[in-house]
């Protein structure tokens, strides 16, 4: 029998504390341990893209690391990026808002991926051209949108999010 | 698709990952950036008893330009370091220059220098970078370090001379020679995608124009990273031309072994390679021409 581990991970800002097996996949964990089901699980080989979660703020791809790597480190998911408003309503992040407005997702099922990619991104690349935009989405896959809206959603977010700066 | 059981230990020193290795080489397996491993481990192709973690080896992240110019890149470097780092942009902008074409950004940033080399995927880009860069790596066991070059590293699909309970501590790359230039392309079905063929050149020239050194790699063209020595010979004491490349290109033909599969026949792959072969002598010898005067 396999020792599981402790770890310690800040996830979307709050501390968790618990064990581990070696062998359960951070995607795993996220999804069956914390309960946090935005992040999604499509091919488990690291190729679609749509277990993508920022890992001490850089993406990564979750269904390719084992929690226990995670310990002493920091996660944000999905879920931390919309807030809560001031009716006690849901706040979309700004990039969340601009793949509504570009209709940029019709199954939904890479979105998770897509946001936690550009919003990194986006962190680091503000203005960013459409060609740089493809390349930053080049990992990540889409069955539906056939990318144009996501791109287009990209665009929006980018003015939205940096566009003062203009 | 989830890995078969394992014990895991995340060790914070080089040291004690040697004498780990050293006990248990033949049952353990080391975890750098987890970009293959982990993906072979979830079909579980590999079930290693033991997986040591190298990611808490902070020592074994670095990049140094020693006073002769030889680059020395820790092995648990990320690839995405090697694609920004200033410092191997200047000086061995090859690697800087292929890492894009490493998979995807996400990837890359988990992915190492050492991960990758170690793996030795025949279709993978840094052992043939290192190969044309004439690359050395450092492993170390409890019996000491020793020095392997890139030519004698890549031994067949993901074998390498590295001995079971051998650590691959540092890549070093030797200075670049006056007047050289370099070049990497390669074809994929898709950005990040494997690609169905690449190649590496680097070529070196004197004060006349004249080729002095050149070299040709391939990549997914055997079971190694192929070196073409005989379509460089052809370079050699040359004043370069698109003639000679596509003579060099054809000669480099009788090197390769490319072999078919469900997206591409072996004549494809191998007109495919003449024309990589070109671009990339074109592209690397300009490159050195622009450095003379």
């Amino acid at each position: 029998m396999i020792e599981p581990h402790n770890v310690e991970i800040k996830v979307n800002g709050q501390l968790y504390r618990g064990n581990v097996e070696p062998r359960m996949l951070l995607s795993d964990f996220i999804r069956h341990e914390l309960d946090l089901t935005g992040t999604h699980v499509g091919c488990e080989q690291g190729v679609c893209g749509a277990c993508t979660i920022l890992f001490d703020g850089q993406p990564v791809r979750s269904c390719i690391m084992l929690a226990v790597q995670a310990d002493g480190h920091e996660i944000r998911t999905v879920e931390d990026l919309s807030s809560t408003g001031p009716a006690n309503d849901l706040e979309l992040h700004p990039l969340q808002d601009a793949f509504w407005q570009a209709h940029g997702l019709q199954c939904g099922f890479c979105t998770p991926g897509f946001l936690m990619t550009l919003v990194a991104f986006l962190e680091q690349n503000p203005q960013p051209s459409e060609v740089e935009i493809r390349e930053a989405i080049s990992g990540n896959l889409c069955r539906c949108t056939g990318y144009q809206n996501i791109v287009e959603a990209v665009s929006i977010a980018a003015q939205s999010m940096f566009g003062e700066d203009r | 698709m989830k890995p078969a059981p394992f014990e895991y230990l995340a060790p914070d020193s080089l040291s004690a990952v040697v004498e780990i290795m050293s006990e248990n080489g033949d049952d353990a397996k080391l975890l750098a950036g987890g970009q293959s491993l982990i993906p072979a481990m979830n079909f579980r192709l590999v079930q290693p008893m033991l997986l040591i973690d190298l990611n808490k080896v902070s020592e074994l992240d670095y990049v140094i330009s020693n006073e002769n110019g030889e680059l020395r890149i820790g092995a648990m470097t990320r690839q995405r370091r090697l694609e920004t780092d200033p410092t191997i942009a200047r000086q061995a902008p090859l690697i800087a220059e292929t890492m894009p074409h490493v998979a995807h950004p996400q990837i890359r940033n988990r992915g190492t220098i050492g991960g990758s080399l170690v793996h030795a995927d025949p279709a993978a880009e840094l052992p043939v970078i290192m190969v044309a860069l004439d690359g050395r790596l450092l492993v170390r066991s409890n019996s000491g370090e020793r020095w392997i070059s890139s030519s004698s590293c890549f031994q067949g699909i993901f074998t390498t001379d590295i001995k079971p309970e051998e650590v691959l501590i540092e890549v070093a790359i030797p200075p670049m020679a006056p007047r050289t230039g370099w070049s990497f392309v390669e074809f994929a079905r898709r950005k990040g995608d494997y690609a169905l063929i690449g190649v590496a050149a680097v070529i070196t020239l004197d004060n006349s124009g004249h080729c002095i050194h050149a070299r040709l790699v391939y990549l997914n063209a055997g079971d190694t990273p192929i070196v073409a020595q005989q379509a460089a010979a052809v370079l050699i004491n040359e004043k370069l031309s698109p003639a000679l490349y596509r003579e060099a290109a054809e000669v480099a033909d009788a090197a390769i072994e490319p072999t078919a599969n469900i997206h591409a026949s072996v004549p494809y792959l191998r007109h495919l390679s003449r024309v990589l072969t070109v671009r990339a002598l074109d592209q690397a010898a300009t490159r050195a021409m622009q450095k003379i005067q």
